[in-house]
């Protein structure tokens, strides 16, 4: 900067100018800072004991062990446990989920944004939202209740017709309610808004200008989705799925009541059996402290592995051109 | 257009006849529906080519979808009015469990406690949360502090926390060590709601934020010259600007912690009976009772249980009106011009990870 | 002291038009129009010097326009009067401000003492859209925390004097955010008023308007001239020479800062001006 300022001029230097705060601003300061501080604070101290409580079970079992091990027994000495039986579920659930609900939440939004009239539109908006509202554990008995019968022949047609991909096999005469399968479904059910809703965020932010210009071209309304509306919202399909994502990962309530929370590694989904790790937790409350402090490393890897989820959506959002406004 | 509809249906039905071979009514459905599309396409194309026909089809589908998504909303809400009505009765509200067994109707007993629970539960945590959370908020929107990052950071992160882990933190680190000691520390509401709060905090704090964030600068530099200071600034005219946005925030915050089932199991535990003190006693509530009564074997205690659902639903409902209520756009109503007006801002239903 | 300036500003007004007794206000700003000089005024952004050595005297109970094309720091210099500079993050400043002979940015003046001195009106209209068009008037009042006995008629008082009382003296617990702009502008006007300020700035205050707002904002201008010192950014040449008394042309050159070119009384800068930038900009050469 010093090398453009003109030599006739010689660099200038501010004046120091202080605006003592009034009394009421420095209250106001100090308040909100350790309001803000505080939550810093709070959060630290979660994760500080999370890790260290852990410490206990993952102490006597070994990290490595405990991340691989499929089986969870504290009923033998020593206890036997590990996380892998319980990830593999979270992880098959979760991606069951946004599997089924991405292109449904997607073409929702691109219903919402795009083909509805604008008063169907608030409607429509405001159902989605409300659809967000609803606790899981609505979803989870609706589930639980109807949406698991219902979805038995479903399961068996897939696998009668489909039963040569590996995954969706079954064995004659399993059960095939409490499936992975079906947990997926109500979960993705469950992650159908957030999808929709960013989905339809970002959507409604295409430029106006370059979706005139596409139909001004002649192109059909698809076309102009096809060329404009969607590569503009990329970032924002990528940041919600990853949200949906980071929501079915840590989804509690409706596994719970869906899976028998026993755990295993097992490549058929649509079979009984499966356990997630906060379904697993919310099963099995009253333990010993050793149970616990084992509960709590399973926890800590599902946080750290939601937390991975969320920051990569919203490192995504903000790095595609539409997300810069968008709220995750 | 009509008649290629017609013709799309007609085939359909001797195609499904074929495919669809007894395996229930997904089968059937999911067939239909591909027939349906290709027949509604070959139809249009024939006609008006292959582009409109495209475009058509894919207006179908997108139809379609943004049926499925109403359609699980509507099964969803019939669903659980027409069970939970089947059970509920006003004697829900003023009776709890005393003497329930399996073998008695399902319109005898109620949930009084639950609700009371859930009441009292919400209540504190909010008494808890809310000025941390709007302290918070004011910090990350009107303070120039090098704190504002790291805050921002934590906050994010604090609000992908599950929520069963929240309940099991409480638990660790206050009912199993300190249970034998005192009955605050044991299960009851207190640790519920303290529980809740973790939840609560990060949710309120980004949304309330998001909503000051929406408060044109321009206002607070018009306040500024006018020789306020920034605490006035912010409480004379960000606040009451971004008012009923800060409002809808909070009552979407509540409706949240009202639903939340996964932090009670480890810190109210659920309670049969009535027990209106929160500091004392392992508690029920709403969200607990329905997830207790689903699980039994007993088909009256599920009826039981979806009577809950039903008074959950109509809460979280009545909660999310108000926020509507509240945030609607009065300006709106005012004579409609072009002309600039900072709008008092509205928070889009946040999405919790 | 404010009381001569006053009186000079009165002997010196073509209008014999006298200043109305203003409603009485405890813990205001001291009553009167202030001159206001600034000596060698300097601003940067980060390391940009945006603003360089600016020395103008703007008299008291007289209309200085600012003049110049965009991005030549005036609007910068007009946030460097009233302290408002200092807000944006990464700014800094050198020089001085005096307001009636005291410089503003002295060690230990608050800021905030000085903002209700000096009344600032913005580009945009920015009514307070949670306030009644009443409260708009009055809210300087309890933002700066002064008092006033009989609010009605410094309500009445500060939109007569801003040309707005006839328009809106039957709905004034409406939003203030319902009037048309030119109505909000004024509103503004008026609610800068109220505070009795010593020195009014107006920042572009009829960019944002149709040409009758910005008629009845100009006459409102000229009503006010003499009982409050008016600084006025303005790119419109004919609004300068109708409103302002003085004139000061800014001018950034390439990569370099602003500064200011040329001031002179209105009608010698647009008749005789010095410097033959002045008179290419006046007469719409560039800019």
């Amino acid at each position: 900067m010093d090398a453009e300022t003109p030599v006739a001029s010689p660099p200038r230097r501010p004046r120091v100018v202080v605006d003592e705060p009034a009394r009421v601003d420095r209250v106001f300061d100090a308040v909100t800072f350790w309001s803000g501080f505080s939550v810093l604070v709070l959060l630290s101290i979660v994760g500080l004991f999370l890790l260290t409580s852990s410490g206990d079970s993952l102490g006597q079992t070994g990290l490595w062990t405990f991340l691989t091990r499929v089986e969870w027994r504290t009923d033998v000495q020593p206890a036997r446990i590990g996380v892998l039986g319980l990830l593999v579920g979270t992880v098959v659930v979760a991606v069951i989920a946004v599997v089924l609900a991405v292109p449904v939440g997607v073409l929702a939004a691109l219903f919402i944004t795009d083909y509805s009239s604008a008063r169907l539109r608030r409607v429509l908006i405001g159902l989605v939202d409300l659809l967000a509202a609803i606790p899981s554990l609505l979803f989870g008995v609706w589930g639980f209740v109807l949406l698991s019968n219902q979805m038995v022949p479903v399961s068996r047609w897939i696998s009668d017709h489909f039963g040569w991909i590996p995954f969706l096999a079954t064995e004659p005469n399993r059960d095939l309610t409490g499936s992975m399968f079906i947990a997926g479904v109500v979960v993705g059910i469950m992650v159908l808004p957030i999808i929709t809703s960013v989905a339809r965020e970002v959507f409604s932010q295409a430029p106006p200008g370059e979706k005139e210009a596409a139909l001004a071209l002649g192109s059909t309304r698809w076309g102009m989705i096809r060329t404009v509306v969607l590569p503009y919202g990329k970032g924002g399909i990528v940041g919600g799925t990853m949200l949906a994502l980071g929501r079915a990962l840590g989804e509690t309530i409706a596994v719970a009541l869906l899976l028998p929370q026993v755990p295993l590694v097992s490549k058929n989904i649509l079979e009984y059996g499966g356990a997630t790790v906060s379904g697993f937790i919310a099963t099995h409350s009253g333990g010993d402290p050793f149970t616990v402090s084992g509960l709590m490393a399973a926890g800590l890897v599902l946080f750290i592995i939601t937390l991975g989820t969320n920051m990569m959506a919203s490192v995504v959002v903000s790095r595609s051109r539409s997300g810069v406004g968008v709220e995750l | 257009m009509a008649g290629a509809a017609g013709t799309a249906l007609c085939l359909n039905w001797l195609v499904f006849g074929r495919l669809g071979d007894g395996q229930g009514w997904f089968a059937l459905l999911v067939s239909t529906y591909l027939t349906f599309l290709a027949c509604f396409f070959i139809a249009t194309a024939d006609r008006y080519g292959r582009l409109v026909a495209t475009d058509r089809t894919i207006t179908v589908v997108v139809v379609s979808a943004g049926g499925v998504v109403l359609a699980a909303l509507a099964s969803l809400v019939i669903f659980i009015l027409v069970l939970g009505l089947k059970a509920l009765r006003p004697g829900f509200f003023t009776s709890d469990q005393t003497g329930i067994t399996p073998l008695l109707p399902s319109t005898e007993g109620g949930g009084s406690h639950a609700v009371v629970g859930t009441l009292e539960q919400t209540a504190l945590s909010l008494v808890l949360s809310l000025p941390l959370s709007l302290g918070a908020a004011v910090f990350l929107n009107e303070s120039r502090s090098r704190w504002r990052r790291p805050v921002r950071i934590f906050v994010d992160a604090m609000s992908g926390l599950p929520s069963i882990v929240c309940g099991l933190f409480i638990f660790a680190v206050f009912i199993q060590p300190h249970a034998k000691d005192a009955a605050i520390f044991g299960f009851n509401g207190l640790m519920a709601s303290l529980s809740l709060s973790l939840i609560m905090i990060p949710t309120i704090t980004r949304t309330v934020e998001v909503v000051l964030r929406l408060v044109p600068d321009g206002l607070r530099e018009a306040s500024l010259a006018l020789g306020a200071s920034r605490a006035r600034t912010v409480w004379s005219v960000v606040f009451p600007t971004a008012r009923t946005g800060m409002t809808t925030a909070i009552v979407l915050g509540i409706a949240r912690c009202v639903g939340e089932t996964a932090p009670l199991i480890y810190t109210a535990f659920g309670y049969d009976l009535m027990n209106a003190n929160p500091f004392n006693g392992s508690q029920e509530a709403l969200p607990l009772f329905v997830f207790r009564n689903v699980q039994k074997p007993d088909q009256t205690a599920i009826e039981r249980g979806f009577a809950g659902a039903l008074v959950l639903m109509v809460i979280v409902l009545a909660l999310f009106a108000l926020a509507r209520y509240l945030g609607r756009d009065r300006t709106r109503r005012a004579a409609p011009s072009r002309r600039w007006r900072p709008r008092a801002p509205r928070p889009t239903q946040e999405v919790r990870p | 002291m404010t009381t001569i300036t006053v009186d000079r500003a009165r002997s010196n007004g073509t209008h014999p038009s006298p200043t109305p007794r203003l409603v009485e206000l405890i813990g205001g700003p001291p009553p009167g129009a202030a001159a206001i000089e600034a000596r060698g005024a300097c601003a940067w952004f980060g390391d940009r010097l945006v603003l360089e050595s600016v020395d103008l005297l703007m008299p008291a109970g007289q209309v200085t326009a600012l003049i110049g094309p965009s991005g030549c720091g005036k609007s910068t210099f007009l946030r460097l009067l009233n302290r408002m500079h200092e807000l944006v993050p990464g700014a800094a400043l050198d020089g001085e401000v005096l307001l009636d002979g005291e410089d503003v940015y002295r060690h230990g003046r608050r800021a905030q003492e000085v903002r209700t001195r000096i009344g600032m009106v913005f580009q945009k209209p920015n009514p307070f859209p949670a306030m009644s068009i009443r409260d708009n008037v009055l809210s300087g009042l309890k933002l700066a925390q002064i008092k006033c006995h009989d609010k009605d008629g410094l309500v009445e008082q500060s939109l007569e004097r801003a040309g707005l009382w006839k328009e809106v003296r039957d709905r004034l617990h409406q939003p203030g955010g319902a009037l048309s702009g030119g109505q909000q502008q004024r509103l503004c006007i008026a609610r800068s008023l109220a505070v009795h300020p010593n020195v009014l700035l107006m920042d572009e205050p009829c960019s944002a308007l149709d040409p009758t707002s910005t008629r009845r904002i100009e006459e409102t201008i000229g009503e006010l001239r003499h009982q409050v010192t008016i600084v006025i950014v303005t790119h419109n040449m004919q609004q300068a020479q109708r409103v302002s008394d003085h004139c000061a042309f800014f001018l950034a050159e390439e990569n370099e800062p602003g500064r200011v070119i040329e001031h002179a009384t209105t009608t010698k800068m647009f008749s005789t001006p010095d410097d033959r930038r002045t008179l290419n900009y006046v007469e719409g050469r560039f800019g």
